[in-house]
């Protein structure tokens, strides 16, 4: 900017402004992860010998091959049920006024301003054998004994859809936002109709935003231990209550960490991809 | 495939067009564009030019009017079924598809075989002067070339009418007069009926066959350049198209071919109305160009001194204070040594000729200085 720039490089403000972040980090986050691996690397739970005993036997189990499976599916499903309702919502957003503007983003931020606690015992509420549902079907006269709703793979993937939907919405309506509208109109003047415009156009110039916010929905979807226990019940077991199991009522200490290193891997392996593919599709941004 | 339909008529019927909130865009204009004509719509900003714009590309369907292209009444038919090619000012090319892909997108819309397309978008890119683009990406393209790409794109689904939205106005200046020359040549070879919206009076004069100004939605004026510039029927065109001195002034007697007015700048002089007849006693104001005015030496015209001076290049503008504290200019062609004029100089003006001033008559209280701009 002005004359001579101050003789200290300005980077080492930024490190000593980082440093208290970084300690936090480093203590709370960085030490237990470590300890994690360490109690992971012990074959007995008295942690006396050491070696990949506990690794082996998740790998080689299909029972717990079958939970982490089972978990990775119920993320792409929640991912899935998420993109399809709300690209709907995000594209709708950017194609109304100001008013019904700020009535779609409080709707979607409205999961995000009550508890997740909250949210669930509500959906139990709809779901349940004398829920909301059942009672109006049965009430109509559309089914004549009560649906399984809640303890079901389909309860626990709508619930964990409304908890995880403004994740997916909020990167979707930014994306959405930064396409020139005027690539709408020179679309449809060169004679496209609605569809091509919206698949050789939109979608794939929202790609960023879709990646985004598929990678938020599914790292978040896997992991919600509350909603995935509450709505699911003792039913259909994932992995955050399995390895609450191992570590909580077990008490088999080494399982459970070795469960969650495995989990975190498989996590970062899918976000990964995620990332990959939205570094690639960034190269469409920008104009 | 939409056969080559270079040189269609356009005709803008009557169209009429209110926002929701009950105010007028554009009220009742009519332009009769025959097939192969450029035409510039100019005026500024607001003005509603992009607006009637959009219209005929069927984005706005008007709220009163036709749109006629050729033999066709287009108002029933949606933007992508009216063959009509836009170049967007921002040009709006498609960020994720290569050049040649953007050039191909309309045809591929039509169903056309990806080879005949591939052909196709070269050929046009050869057009375009840009034969070695056809892999890249819009955003490796400098402005000239984003805008050469964009109207490659437009004209292969060969429109019946092409429109151009400030085409130039992103462009710097050299570039411009690149382009300007580069447009008018394609529309030469194509023959198509252009529109050219601008707000730029130098682009409108030097690139359109006939250009319609208006302002406030409402047409003031459609005639040749020369008809705008040198005949303009309203104050605004006068004012807007080339600049002008504003000389408010009385009638004091008039007929259908000269006016005498009396100037508040203190002298009478004869001007020559646009149209119709002025009524006596009425206020009007003159309009005369910088580059009409000449310093006299008898007692002609009307009184002023010199301020400042601006030697421009090939020209000289002097600014003048008359005897009402009002401003005027007078451009003076600077042809072998000008007679240099001091700061503080009594001089005596006159406009060269009686029709090359303009009285216009008031429609609203005047400013109380006669401004140029």
């Amino acid at each position: 900017m002005g004359a001579a720039p101050a003789s200290r490089d300005v980077t080492s403000y930024g490190m000593g402004l980082a440093a208290p972040l970084a300690l936090f980090f480093l203590l709370f986050f960085v030490a237990p992860l470590l300890q994690l691996l360490w109690l992971s690397l012990h074959n007995d739970t008295a942690g006396l010998h050491w070696g990949l005993g506990q690794y082996l036997h998740f790998l080689t189990d299909p029972f717990s091959l079958g939970v982490l499976g089972s978990t990775l599916l119920l993320g792409a499903e929640v991912t899935a049920v998420c993109l399809v309702l709300g690209f709907p919502i995000a594209w709708l957003y950017q194609r109304v006024g100001p008013k019904l503007q700020t009535i779609i983003i409080l709707i979607v931020l409205l999961p995000l301003l009550t508890s997740v606690v909250v949210r669930t015992f509500a959906w139990i509420v709809i779901l349940g054998r004398q829920g909301i549902i059942n009672a109006t079907l049965q009430s109509l006269g559309v089914i004549d004994t009560p649906l399984k709703l809640l303890y079901t793979q389909f309860g626990v993937v709508i619930a964990l859809a409304q908890v995880q939907m403004p994740l997916m919405t909020l990167p979707l309506i930014t994306a959405l936002g930064r396409i020139d509208p005027n690539l709408d109109d020179a679309s449809c003047s060169l004679g496209a109709g609605s569809w091509r415009t919206f698949f050789r156009i939109v979608l794939p110039l929202s790609l960023p935003g879709v990646i985004a916010g598929c990678t938020l929905t599914y790292a978040a979807a896997i992991t919600a231990f509350i909603t995935q226990s509450l709505v699911g019940g003792g039913q259909m077991l994932f992995m955050p209550m399995y390895l609450y199991q191992q570590a909580s009522t077990l008490q088999n200490w080494p399982f459970a960490a070795a469960i969650s290193i495995i989990f975190l891997l498989a996590v970062l392996a899918v976000v990964s991809v995620f990332t990959t593919l939205g570094r690639m599709s960034r190269g469409y941004g920008g104009a | 495939m939409a056969e080559a339909q270079g040189g269609r008529s356009l005709v803008v019927d009557a169209v009429t067009h209110r926002y929701p909130s009950g105010a007028l865009a554009v009220e009742n204009i009519n332009l009769d564009i025959k097939g192969g004509e450029i035409i510039a719509l100019l005026g500024p900003s607001g003005c509603g030019k992009t607006t009637l714009l959009r219209i005929i590309a069927g984005f706005i369907a008007q709220t009163q009017g036709r749109i006629i292209i050729g033999d066709d009444i287009v108002d029933a038919l949606p933007p992508n079924k009216r063959a009509v090619g836009i170049v967007f000012q921002n040009y709006a090319l498609f960020p994720h598809l290569s050049i040649s892909e953007n050039v191909a997108y309309g045809l591929a819309a039509r169903g056309i075989h990806k080879a005949t397309r591939q052909r196709e978008a070269q050929r046009l890119l050869e057009l375009v002067q840009l034969p070695a683009m056809a892999e890249r990406l819009p955003r490796q393209l400098s402005g000239g070339q984003q805008q050469r790409v964009a109207l490659a794109r437009a004209l292969a689904i060969k429109p019946s009418i092409l429109l151009l939205d400030e085409p130039f106005a992103a462009l710097d200046k050299n570039l411009r007069l690149d382009m300007q020359i580069e447009v008018k040549r394609l529309q030469r070879v194509s023959g198509i009926t252009t529109l050219i919206v601008t707000h730029d009076q130098e682009e409108a004069l030097s690139m359109a066959d006939r250009v319609a100004v208006l302002s406030h939605g409402k047409l003031e004026q459609f005639g040749s350049p020369s008809d705008v510039y040198d005949r303009p029927q309203t104050l605004f065109v006068n004012t807007f198209v080339g600049s002008t001195n504003r000389m408010p002034g009385v009638v004091v007697s008039a007929d259908r071919t000269a006016a005498k007015v009396r100037l508040d700048a203190g002298s009478e002089i004869i001007a020559r109305p646009a149209g119709g007849t002025l009524s006596e006693g009425g206020r009007v104001t003159v309009c005369i160009r910088p580059e009409h005015l000449q310093f006299v030496g008898d007692e002609t015209g009307f009184a002023g001194v010199v301020g400042m001076s601006l030697p421009l290049g090939a020209t000289v503008v002097h600014e003048v204070t008359t005897a009402d504290g009002s401003g005027v200019k007078v451009s003076q062609a600077r042809i072998g040594e000008t007679r240099a004029l001091e700061n503080g100089a009594a001089v005596r003006l006159a406009p060269l000729a009686p029709s090359l001033a303009t009285p216009f008559p008031q429609r609203f209280r005047s400013s109380p200085e006669g401004s140029s701009t």
